[in-house]
């Protein structure tokens, strides 16, 4: 049977993604955010998993405003880069999981969940920075993706229950299929960001660093949080970290907390990282 | 449960992109997707009065747009992951066009940043002032 072998969380900033496609990791600026990732890097050769299913958002992308799915799940054998405005980012195509996709898919919807099934569907820097982070350069990406696309971009989002919700149904789903799979969930976005207004460039350090805490040890008290305290206390877009509760509910009631890094600034955003493995319940 | 947008207007210093609100900035929104390849994105830095013409936006939309005025787009209607396809068409960064809509220069900015971002003591509401 398939079986969740961990969770990542981070940040997905696009200066991100624009960095290292630049060639610019090692510049002051970058250095010591990058370095906070040789860690994860280490840690996921010796941990690949055959399927990463990510949880990001799409920053209006792909998804214009005629259809702006809640949840949405892609299902195709692989799926193309955005170009985002700046041209694609030069980085292989991302090798979608088909079978387990429907297989997941199906079984969210039967659970209740109303998925929005992407027969086609291009990748921006939502789901594409926190593998080059993940992964570096490689000619070929190392593991097969789900892409889990949630609206975080249009309010109302889906609340903190609901995300935590599926993401307990997610592990239900690899569960009860059938091949010998290691899966992983990626929640991505995050943290404290605000893009927007005259109250641009907002960080809560104390904020984010209880957040993670309270994701480890307390997400059943956490998936209550309203959307009004994480837009209120970590800015505008810091909502993305509901995304986060998705990969916390797929790991089960407890885990172990591998490796933790924080950093304040990557453009506009406080990057956020844990990798988490479940423990036997 | 969240009842009302209400709340949300009274965070300062922000707009939250809304249902209500996608319906106003639909054309707005719309119009910044097309800059997704590079062909459109030539035609519009070419004359960028007639390419906007050629969407249903509102006169204020679209004089926003061409001020690059992105606090009024926001308050249009406009969502900033969309109007970054914008700013991307004119070469900037997120931070460089972000900063714009602060009482901040670039470099201002960008050591604000540095120094740790923007405080949020004295930010959290407008009606009680902290």
């Amino acid at each position: 049977m398939a079986h969740i072998s961990g969770g990542i969380s981070t940040s997905h900033v696009p200066a991100v993604g624009a960095a290292i496609d630049m060639q610019r990791t090692q510049e002051a600026y970058w250095k010591p955010m990058f370095d906070g990732y040789e860690f994860s890097k280490k840690w996921m050769k010796g941990n690949t998993p055959d399927v990463a299913i990510i949880v990001y958002n799409d920053h209006a992308s792909y998804f214009g405003m005629e259809i702006m799915p809640t949840f949405a799940i892609g299902i195709a054998d692989s799926f193309a880069i955005c170009d985002e405005g700046y041209g694609p980012r030069p980085i292989p195509e991302v090798q979608g999981a088909p079978e387990l996709a429907t297989h997941i898919a199906a079984s969210l919807i039967r659970d209740d969940f109303d998925m929005t099934v992407l027969n086609v569907l291009d990748v921006d820097h939502g789901l594409t920075v926190p593998m080059s982070l993940m992964f570096g350069e490689p000619d070929k990406w190392p593991t097969k993706v789900i892409p889990l696309a949630v609206n975080v971009v249009m309010n109302p989002q889906p609340s903190g229950e609901r995300c935590l919700s599926i993401g307990k149904a997610i592990r239900r789903a690899v569960e009860s299929f059938g091949e010998d799979l290691s899966v992983q969930v990626w929640g991505t976005g995050g943290m404290s960001h605000q893009i927007q207004g005259s109250r641009a460039g907002l960080i809560n350090q104390p904020w984010d660093k209880k957040f993670m805490d309270d994701l480890v040890n307390d997400p059943e008290n956490l998936q209550y949080k309203p959307h009004l305290e994480y837009m209120i206390e970590a800015g505008s877009e810091g909502v993305e970290l509901i995304m986060w509760l998705i990969m916390r509910g797929a790991l089960g009631e407890k885990v172990q907390e591998v490796y933790r890094f924080y950093h304040v600034p990557a453009s506009n955003t406080a990057v956020g990282h844990l990798i988490l493995t479940p423990k036997a319940e | 449960m969240e009842s009302s947008f209400d709340e949300f207007k009274d965070i300062p210093g922000t707009t939250i992109f809304t249902i209500e609100k996608s319906r106003e900035g639909f054309w707005l929104n719309q119009f910044c997707m097309s800059l997704r390849t590079a062909p459109n994105r030539e035609r519009f830095l070419e004359d960028q009065r007639a390419y906007v013409d050629e969407w249903k936006m509102t006169e204020d939309q679209k004089k926003a747009v061409l001020d690059r005025d992105f606090q009024r787009m926001l308050e249009l209607g406009g969502n900033v992951y969309f109007l970054s396809k914008i700013f991307a068409t004119d070469g900037l960064s997120y931070v460089q066009a972000v900063s714009t809509m602060t009482d901040m220069s670039v470099k201002e900015y960008q050591q604000m940043m540095l120094d740790g971002g923007r405080n949020v003591e004295g930010l959290r509401s407008l009606k009680k002032g902290e």
